[in-house]
């Protein structure tokens, strides 16, 4: 499955509910507001884990816009529109955190 | 706006507040589809206030059709039954009559 | 038309946002649509099935109600999120009673909500063709 979390963990939990039911094989990718997740900052821990397997996903555009794609986390990978494209592909049935 | 007995209805001539209906107002509004309304229309007018009141949604077609059947016997549970009543629709036009919205998913 | 499974994710309470009442609508018209449907409902969602809800006070439509309609649309899974209820201090108790009436065993009355770990939950969503969140 591939999970998109478009809001900021500091403004809601989207992306720690969507935490509390992923399975081990799920991708999720930031967009929007959810790509301040990917940032170094306090909340980089709810991430590590997944980010070093190589299943965190961030969207380029949404990062540039915020000013804050030199403090992305590693581990993060970017993606364009068409990576987005590539990710709902390869992972089937997508759930988005609102 | 135009109204029926002084009670305000929409462009379709749905009730525009639920408590405005009473069953003077049913009966005008069925004289304007040319429709003098018998026991079997009021039974189901009236069904269909008591599952508003109840679930706050008026009826799917398949959920009133079954429900009718149930209440008042196989014979009526089927859409060729409430269709004779209602010819413009037992959801749409019956709702009206009733003086509920428009049913969910109705267009 | 193939039957495909669909799951409506609910994770917002009731009424402080339109999220759960516009959920609702669209299940009761996608009810026509003769699919498996499921609802789940974590985070604050868990408070759309409360039981006791009282509008009178905000002039809002109770909506609640409707939920005991969902049986006679052939709704009949509602999965709650064990955690979610606990961070609430909410238990099975407070929930609404919604019951469907079962077509394959002489229409017996059972309950459609199921109480489940979020790592149940994790398993039901992944067996799904499509999930919509609210």
């Amino acid at each position: 499955m591939l999970h998109t979390v478009n809001k900021s963990s500091f403004e809601r939990n989207s992306l720690q509910s969507c935490l509390n039911t992923i399975d081990d094989t799920s991708v999720i990718l930031l967009i929007e507001d959810g790509v301040i997740s990917a940032a170094n900052n306090a909340n980089s821990s709810m991430l590590s884990d997944l980010a070093t397997q190589g299943r965190v996903y961030a969207l380029q555009g949404d990062v540039d816009a915020r000013g804050i794609s030199s403090k992305v986390a590693d581990n993060i990978k970017l993606v364009d529109y068409a990576g987005f494209v590539d990710l709902v592909v390869e992972h089937g049935t997508a759930v988005s955190w609102v | 706006m135009a109204d029926i007995l002084g009670a305000e209805v929409d462009e379709e001539g749905f009730l525009v507040n639920l408590k405005d209906w009473t069953e003077e107002i049913a009966v005008v509004m069925a004289k304007g589809d040319d429709i003098d309304l018998s026991e079997e229309h009021w039974d189901v007018i009236n069904f269909l206030r008591s599952y508003f009141e109840e679930y706050q949604i008026a009826p799917a077609v398949r959920v009133l059709t079954k429900a009718i059947g149930k209440q008042f016997g196989k014979e009526k549970g089927n859409s060729k039954y409430l269709y004779s009543l209602f010819p413009y629709g037992p959801g749409k036009q019956g709702c009206r009559f009733a003086g509920l919205p428009k049913p969910t998913g109705c267009i | 038309m193939a039957t495909k499974k669909f799951m409506y994710l609910n994770r917002k309470a009731s009424y402080g946002t339109a999220y759960a009442i516009e959920s609702l609508e669209v299940v009761l018209i996608a009810a026509a649509f003769d699919q498996d449907v499921s609802l789940a409902f974590i985070d604050d969602g868990v408070y759309q099935i409360v039981e006791g809800q009282n509008t009178d006070g905000i002039g809002m439509k109770n909506f609640s109600k409707t939920f005991h309609a969902l049986g006679d649309y052939d709704i009949n899974k509602l999965y709650v999120s064990a955690e979610s209820l606990v961070e609430r201090g909410l238990t099975a108790d407070d929930l609404m009673s919604l019951v469907y009436e079962d077509e394959d065993d002489d229409w017996a009355e059972k309950p459609s909500v199921k109480i489940v770990s979020n790592a149940e939950l994790t398993k039901i969503m992944s067996d799904q063709d499509v999930c919509l969140s609210f």
